[in-house]
């Protein structure tokens, strides 16, 4: 059983990743990407996915699915347009999740 | 509390005893699994946020390191340097059992031995900017498995860790008190129920002792 690592978000923020052998997606701003993400998803050939905070933003529904379930990780990282704080927001609601508030507030 | 109608029966009583027994046993076991899946929790979200901040440190500069790179090479060289992977990266996913949730353990695996491979182009028409910039994105990687593994682990246990604080509230605030709620209304209805038959029969008795001796 092996699995691959997608990265999904901007073409500035994971061309990159393409070099070290990760399959990487485009997310393009012109129209909706839920059903591309969602495929990949749902493909079963990737256990980690990548996904730019920006892009996050927009599908959030769909990463929520995915929180409690098994496969794939879904995990955010900054694009190159800036760490917005998303990534941190998501260790965060873990937090708050299973302790009810989020002690770790500084 | 709005108790629910049982039947005041011995056979009900020792079965309600045995589920309170059950629950109470329950209760206590679903504590401590709690207790430690927090502990447990605490320690992998602390090292999940030192991690995560690492990581995203390493990345802005590796995403500097491309924007660097860009600028002193056209969009078409670029992408053709980059268009045709030479390495690829598998994941196995085995899963280690922490308190009954299964937390993803991820080992990775590269087509090619050779680290050298990430570079897929040739040297000539590329600036060496792109090479430091793909060397930057490599040296990541290994953090970047690691955190999702962390994360999703986090993630999963946070799930189950509300799951669990779930039922032993519900033991503890509805299950243990109505059940306990429930044994004492059969006890005192049986004991009351004793009671009349003990009254009726000196009430008898006395008749009977009326009827005979005329006391």
């Amino acid at each position: 059983m092996s699995e691959r690592i997608a990265v999904f978000g901007d073409k500035e923020s994971v061309y990159g990743f393409a070099a070290l052998g990760l399959d990487t997606y485009f997310f393009d701003l012109a129209q909706d990407n839920t059903a591309a993400f969602r495929k990949l998803c749902q493909s079963q050939s990737y256990s980690i996915i990548y996904i730019t905070e920006a892009a996050a933003s927009f599908l959030e529904k769909e990463i929520e699915k995915y929180r409690s379930e098994p496969s794939p990780a879904i995990i955010l990282i900054p694009g190159v347009t800036g760490n917005t704080g998303e990534g941190m927001a998501a260790v965060k609601t873990s937090v708050e999740k299973a302790v009810g508030s989020d002690i770790f507030n500084e | 509390m709005a108790v629910k109608q049982v039947n005041p029966t011995r056979m009900e009583l020792s079965r309600l005893k045995k589920k309170l027994n059950t629950a109470t046993r329950g209760h206590k076991l679903l504590k401590d699994k709690r207790d430690e899946l927090m502990r447990r929790f605490l320690e992998m979200v602390r090292e999940n946020r030192a991690l995560r901040m690492k990581v995203e440190e390493q990345l802005r500069q590796a995403n500097a390191n491309f924007v660097l790179a860009k600028s002193s090479m056209s969009d078409e060289t670029l992408k053709a340097a980059l268009l045709a992977p030479k390495q690829e990266v598998y994941v196995s996913t085995s899963y280690r059992n922490v308190m009954s949730v299964d937390i993803p353990v991820f080992k990775t695996d590269t087509r090619t031995p050779d680290p050298n491979d990430i570079y897929s182009y040739g040297f000539a028409f590329t600036s060496a900017d792109l090479d430091d910039a793909v060397k930057s994105l490599a040296d990541i990687l290994p953090d970047l498995i690691k955190l999702a593994e962390i994360e999703k682990s986090c993630q999963l246990m946070a799930d189950e860790i509300e799951k669990t604080r779930r039922r032993v509230n519900a033991l503890e605030h509805v299950m243990i008190p109505e059940t306990q709620e429930q044994i004492r209304y059969i006890t005192r209805k049986l004991d009351e129920n004793e009671r009349s038959t003990q009254t009726r029969l000196m009430k008898v008795k006395d008749m009977m002792l009326q009827q005979a001796h005329g006391y």
